[in-house]
Formats: structure tokens, C-alpha cells, sequence
């Protein structure tokens, strides 16, 4: 299941982030990477940017970014 | 003091380099260390500005170096690159690693990062006031015995730890040899870096001043320069095989051969392991709840765009309405200043040159310095109270589709009103192309010296009740030809890998005065030295040509007619004539690159009705109605519209863009593109009437 797919305000964790390294890299910083804890906390009007919380940190990102994390339903 | 005065201070100044994620309070820190700023500037930085900052500690000279908020020392945005370069390549003595204390795990990962460059570090965890009120309790001691790097609380906002924190930083700086860390990675990577460590110790092999220890763990995270350096040596034929072998253990066991990622889970788990050991939360209240509230409303999925509009509007009101007072006064001043001056010098020439070049030239910079200051409180204001992020995230997805950055938004709205802080406010675009896009469009947002130009010509041919929408629709159409221009770089010139949006919502939080004056001072100055001393260069050239050769007329039109200005208008007519503009047009095109303001100016000398113009002057409408075909005119209005902006906000743009190149650039597209859609409207024009 995609980042991208999973409903609101519920607990995820990262299985695989597969991506251009550059991206791969900022995704890094930010602790998103495989075994974090992720959940999605708004998704703009025009389902083009969402805003997710990983390690007590909201993150921005574009929908079409989080559709490369792939996760599971914890 | 007030200077860097190291003359009189035999030691070598300690140099420090302060690394840290963005919004960590960098900033405030550096303020809070320094006290009163005793010198502030730029330098070497092409396009990504780091600032270097002298004071006094202990009778020591300080150096202090602020590198850009960089989330990692191996990423690939421009100011990483910057941070990277000069963390890997300078000389310094004592890294100050600033932490957020209340994001503890996520910027650990930085200073894990920065352990393997393997120089003196302190880490200062700042914001430790706030970590305090939300309930975070951390262990100092038990990081410093973790990690074996001296560890600060600090405060930059209560100012507390901040002479501890010098003092460590003084103290470490004066032992000559750096601490070594105690960090342990997982048993896998432990264990191949013990069996490399090992034959190095067996080998005596020694490098720079490192261990065994910390060479072992160069090699298993491929450090490429310390590959060059053992790469040569005999060394290298019985390592090479041994390095091979462990690596492909750790390989098989992470189930990955990026080495990145693998590095990244190592920090991770060992961040995360740290936070364990060190912090405890005294409760168990959520510490994010006020930004979360905010955000419910700032980013609310309905009214987040048109509070943001609004904020926007509020900020360009205030920018050049209240800008516009003591613009006035400053006018009136220069003006003042100008006679008196002119008056004490009997030359003429010479008088011409300081008050019809140098102080009224230098004196259009200074009046827009209240303009400058309001923009950049207002930037600073969206910067440091994390607004901005918001305001990316909102906008992202529309200019996305143009191949903008959700952040191109704030130069884009500035433009309107002066195109030379508008390429300044671009430094807010981490990344080089988006910030590129940005700068080559932002003249497609017609400024405001380019008003009275419309006004004059929709004046002339639009009757008084349908000139406001003439020149409203001259805004949008250039604003909707700047996005095209942009979809169209970004699919040309500035191919390539998308920046990733990515971005930290930071808590909300309200920058104390001293943290405003402090950025918007800096800016202010910057702008004064830059644009001051390229402006004053130009207005001389210009007065120049339009002053030489001197003729017997006495009349300013004569005088312009066969001035150089003149010769050169004359002799580049042919280059308009396709687009229906005569020389008169032609010269007032050609002095508008210097300013807009000077293209009223012109047609009123070129149109002989005198020369104190502006542009509500009936004279010289009737003139511009009896003597300028409308085609003409429509090709002389989309002319302006597109091309240069002015001298000042070249000059700006050579330094924002990085070079005189883009220069080149920029003059050849918008020319080229004006004159095209100048040549396409002059023959509409010419067909439909």
C-alpha cells in the first residue's frame, strides 16, 4: 500500500521508499525510512501536497512523493 | 571596536563553524552569542550566502562562520552543497553543532553525520527553554557520554547556557587534540570495522591525525577522498580484498547494497537510541497541539489560500503604500540636498555630473530602501514564525504545473512593485533551477516604474473609464506570459530532476525584535553596498551619453538628439522599424533599460513639450495621441511590458543569478520575446484597424 492511499490520522510504518536518490536522500533526513512510524495528517484541496508526521515532525511532501513510500497498516 | 581590528591580537583568530538543520534558531544563537553585531557580510557564496561574523571572546578574536540550515552533509540542494564544501575543504577550528532540543532524533542524524568528518565539535542544544515547558527532560551528561562530544543546553531566546557554551567552545579549542567519539553502530558494521582496524593497527598505517578506528569506518562508508589518499599505497593490495569481504557482509545483512541507505538505518537506529536513553517526557501531553490548531486553520483545505491572499495583500499594501511616505520625505531630501550641492559648484560640468548623475542616481536607490526594509520584515516575518512552509504547501500544487516552486509565489507578488527586492526575495527557493526559473520570469511582472508608462499610453488612446482595465489587463497578461516563460525553461533550459517539495512544517513560533532587526538589517545593508555602488556606476555612464557630445542648442532635445544616447538610437532604429517604432520610441525604449522611470522622462524631451513630465501631463498625451500611430503604440506598450526591467535590478540579477552569463541571457530572451510579441501585436494591430 502507498503513503498516498492510506486514510487520515492513521498510524502507518514505512516498508520500502523507492525513489530517485536525491529524493531518497531528503526523505532520509527527515526520518522517513524503512520501519518509521508515519501518518497523514492533511491532504490539500487539489490532492496535490499532504502534510504526514514522522518522529514528532510534520513534513510536507507532494502526493506524487508519497506514492513511492511504500507501507503497511499498523 | 565596531571593526574585525585581529591587528593587535597576536593569536590566530579561533575560527567556528556553526552547522545545523534549518529552523533550528541558528540565528538567534549567533545574536544571542555575539551580543551587538560588530561585523556583518557576505562572502564567496555565489548564489547561497553564508555569514561570517568577528567578536571577542576571552581577549581571543572569534571567528564565527553560519553556514546554510542543511538537513545533511551528503545532500544534493545548493546550500548543502555549500555547507558540504565548506565543512570537507576550509579551515576551522571548532564545528558548533546547533540542535533543536525539542527534535532531538532528526537532528542527531546531522551531527552522526558530522562525527565523520572527524573535527572538534561541541553541540549546543538549543531551544532548551521550550523543550522544558513541553515536558522534555533531557539527560545532558548522558549524551555527552553516549555521543563524547561536550554537550550545551542553550537558549537563545532567555540567552541562557550561551556563556557555557562559548567557554566549551574556547576550552576544546585550546586542547590540542579533538575527542573521540564513543558512537556504536550495530554489530554487523562493528564487527567489520574492528576486523579493518585490526590489520590497519598491524600495519601501523597511519593518516592525518586519524585512528584506526575512524579510517576502518572511511573505508566501509566509501569516503572517496580518503580512498584517493590509501588508493596509492602498498598498503591498498592486502586491504583491498579485506574491505571487499566485510562490506559484502554488511550487504548481505542489510539486504541492500546502497550504501546510503544503509548508513541512514544505522543513524537512525542509533539516533533513536540516544533519544531513548537521554530524554524523558515528564508528561504525556501532546507538545504540538497549538501548531496543530493553527495549522487546522492556515491550512485548511478551504479558507488556507484565501487567508494566505489576504496576508499577501496586506504585505504589498503596507510595502509600498507606508514605503511610499517616507519615500516622499527622501525624494524631497535628495532634492534638497541636490540644489545645495549644485549650488556651491561653479563647473557646470562638473556640477551636472554630481547632481544630475551621482546624487540623483544614487539617490533612487536610497528611495527605495523604506520599501525594502517593510518587504523584509515581511519575509522575515513569513521565514521565522513558519509561515512560509505553509504558504509553499498551499501553492505547490498550481505552480508545480508552471515548473515553479509552491515558494516562487512571494518574489513573483514583490515583482509587482519592484523587481530589485522581488530577485532578492528568490533566495527564499533553496533550489538553483527553481530559483533560476524565478529570476529570468520575474520581469514579466510589470513593476511599478513601469506604471506610468501604461498610464500615459492607455491615457492616450482609451477613453478615462476603460483605462483602468486596459492597464489592469497589461498586468495579468504579462503575469500569465511570465508562467508560460517558466513552463517553458523549465522544459528548455533548466531541464531536469524536479526539486523534491519535501519541507519541514516547523512550530509555529514568534522571532523576538532583536532576531527581526538583526536579519532585516543585514538585508537592508547588503542592499545599500550592492545595489549603491552599481547604481552609481550606471547613472554616470547614462549621464554621460546623454550629455556628450555637448551641441551649441541649448534646447534638451537637441541636445538628447545628438547626444551619444542619441547617435545610438538613430543608428538602431532600423532594429524597430519591423515593429512600427520610430528613433524617438527607440531612444526612450533604450534609455528605459536603465530605468523606466526615464522612458516618460524622454518622450517628453523627444516630443518637445518640456522636460518637467510626468505622466498625467496633458501636453505631451495630445502629443502621444497626434504623433503615435496606435499600433505603434500598442508595439511600444508590449515592448515595456517584457523587456529588462531596469539597470538597478540587472545588476541585482547578475549577483542572484550567479554570474554576468545569465545576464546575457536574460537581455537576449526577454529582447527577443518582446520584440517578437511586440512585431505580432503591431500587425494585429494594423489588421484589425
Amino acid at each position: 500500500m502507498k503513503l498516498s492511499e492510506i486514510p487520515l490520522n492513521k498510524n502507518a510504518k514505512i516498508i520500502k521508499v523507492e525513489c530517485s536518490d536525491d529524493l531518497k536522500q531528503r526523505f532520509y533526513s527527515f526520518g522517513i525510512i524503512k520501519g518509521a512510524t508515519v501518518c497523514v495528517e492533511t491532504v490539500s484541496l487539489a490532492k496535490n501536497t499532504m502534510e504526514i508526521n514522522v518522529e514528532d515532525t510534520s513534513i510536507g511532501i507532494r502526493v506524487e512523493e508519497a506514492k513511492t513510500i511504500e507501507v503497511e497498516m499498523i | 571596536m565596531g571593526e574585525c581590528n585581529l591587528e593587535n591580537n597576536s593569536l590566530k583568530p579561533m575560527k567556528i563553524v556553526l552547522a545545523g538543520q534549518p529552523n533550528v534558531g541558528k540565528s538567534s544563537l549567533i545574536n544571542a552569542m555575539t551580543n551587538a553585531q560588530l561585523k556583518v557580510g557576505n562572502f564567496s557564496g555565489v548564489t547561497v550566502e553564508k555569514t561570517e561574523i568577528c567578536f571577542e571572546h576571552h581577549c581571543h578574536a572569534v571567528e564565527m562562520i553560519d553556514l546554510p540550515g542543511t538537513y545533511s552533509v551528503n545532500g544534493f540542494s545548493q546550500e548543502e552543497k555549500v555547507a558540504r564544501d565548506y565543512l570537507l575543504n576550509e579551515d576551522y577550528d571548532v564545528i558548533i553543532n546547533v540542535i533543536d532540543s525539542t527534535h532531538l532524533t532528526r537532528n542527531l542524524l546531522l551531527t552522526l553525520e558530522l562525527l565523520n568528518l572527524n573535527k572538534k565539535m561541541v553541540l549546543a542544544l538549543n531551544m532548551y527553554d521550550e523543550a522544558q515547558k513541553d515536558g522534555i527532560i533531557i539527560d545532558i551528561k548522558q549524551i555527552e557520554a553516549i555521543t563524547g562530544i561536550p554537550t550545551v543546553a542553550v537558549s537563545a531566546n532567555t540567552k541562557e547556557g550561551v556563556d557555557k557554551l562559548l567557554d566549551t567552545v574556547h576550552e576544546k579549542y585550546d586542547l590540542e587534540k579533538r575527542l573521540k567519539t564513543n558512537i556504536t553502530y550495530s554489530d554487523t558494521i562493528e564487527n567489520g570495522i574492528f576486523n579493518i582496524k585490526e590489520f590497519l593497527d598491524s600495519k601501523n598505517y597511519e593518516y592525518k591525525d586519524l585512528n584506526s578506528r575512524e579510517m576502518a569506518i572511511k573505508l566501509i562508508i566509501e569516503d572517496k577522498e580518503f580512498f584517493k589518499a590509501i588508493h596509492d599505497e602498498p598498503i591498498f593490495m592486502e586491504l583491498q580484498p579485506l574491505v571487499i569481504n566485510e562490506v559484502n557482509d554488511i550487504y548481505s545483512y542489510f539486504e541492500t547494497k546502497d550504501l546510503v541507505e544503509i548508513q541512514s538505518q544505522e543513524h537512525h537506529s542509533i539516533a533513536r537510541g540516544i533519544r531513548a536513553e537521554t530524554v524523558k517526557r515528564a508528561d504525556k501531553k501532546k507538545p504540538k497541539q497549538l501548531t496543530k490548531k493553527i495549522d487546522d486553520i492556515l491550512i485548511n483545505k478551504f479558507v488556507g489560500i484565501p487567508i494566505f491572499l489576504f496576508l499577501m495583500w496586506g504585505l504589498f499594501q503596507l510595502t509600498f503604500e507606508i514605503g511610499a511616505i517616507p519615500m516622499d520625505y527622501i525624494d524631497a531630501g535628495i532634492g534638497w540636498f541636490g540644489d545645495a550641492v549644485g549650488a556651491s559648484i561653479s563647473h557646470e560640468g562638473l556640477r551636472s555630473l554630481i547632481v544630475d548623475g551621482i546624487i540623483n542616481g544614487v539617490g533612487a536607490v536610497l528611495m527605495f530602501l523604506p520599501n525594502i526594509i517593510i518587504l523584509y520584515i515581511g519575509i522575515a516575518l513569513l521565514e521565522t514564525t513558519g509561515y512560509m512552509s505553509r504558504v509553499a504547501f498551499l501553492l505547490d500544487g498550481f505552480f508545480h504545473k508552471f515548473g515553479l516552486h509552491g515558494k516562487s509565489f512571494i518574489p513573483l507578488v514583490t515583482g509587482f512593485g519592484c523587481t530589485v527586492p522581488a530577485y532578492m526575495a528568490t533566495r527564499t527557493l533553496k533550489n538553483e533551477k527553481d530559483r533560476l526559473i524565478t529570476l529570468y520570469i520575474l520581469g514579466f511582472m510589470s513593476c511599478g516604474a513601469r506604471l506610468p508608462i501604461y498610464v500615459l499610453f492607455a491615457g492616450a488612446f482609451f477613453s478615462a473609464s476603460s483605462a483602468g482595465n486596459v492597464i489592469f489587463a497589461i498586468y495579468i497578461l504579462g503575469a500569465l506570459m511570465g508562467l508560460v516563460m517558466a513552463k517553458v525553461l523549465r522544459v528548455t533550459a533548466f531541464k531536469g530532476e524536479d526539486e523534491p517539495f519535501v519541507m519541514e512544517m516547523p512550530k509555529y513560533r514568534m522571532p523576538t525584535m532583536k532576531l527581526l532587526w538583526f536579519i532585516v538589517s543585514k538585508e537592508a545593508w547588503m542592499y545599500l553596498k550592492k545595489a549603491g555602488t552599481f547604481i552609481l556606476a550606471a547613472t554616470i555612464l547614462i549621464w554621460f551619453a546623454s550629455n556628450y557630445p555637448k551641441v551649441d542648442d541649448p534646447s534638451p532635445k537637441a541636445q538628447l538628439e545628438q547626444s551619444y544616447l542619441g547617435i545610438m538610437g538613430k543608428s538602431t532604429q532600423f532594429l524597430f522599424d519591423p515593429i512600427g517604432l520610430d528613433w524617438r520610441q527607440t531612444v526612450a525604449l533604450e534609455t528605459g533599460l536603465a530605468a523606466k522611470e526615464v522612458v516618460v522622462a524622454t518622450l517628453g524631451i523627444l516630443y518637445n513639450v518640456g522636460e518637467d513630465l510626468d505622466e498625467t501631463s496633458g501636453a505631451l498625451l495630445d502629443a502621444i495621441k497626434q504623433q503615435i500611430p496606435f499600433a505603434s503604440a500598442v508595439s511600444f506598450i508590449v515592448f515595456v511590458m517584457i523587456y529588462l526591467p531596469c539597470f538597478a535590478a540587472s545588476m541585482v540579477f547578475v549577483k542572484e543569478a550567479g554570474g554576468y552569463n545569465h545576464l546575457v541571457y536574460l537581455f537576449i530572451l526577454t529582447t527577443v520575446v518582446a520584440w517578437v510579441m511586440s512585431f505580432l501585436a503591431y500587425n494585429i494591430t494594423l489588421a484589425i484597424t
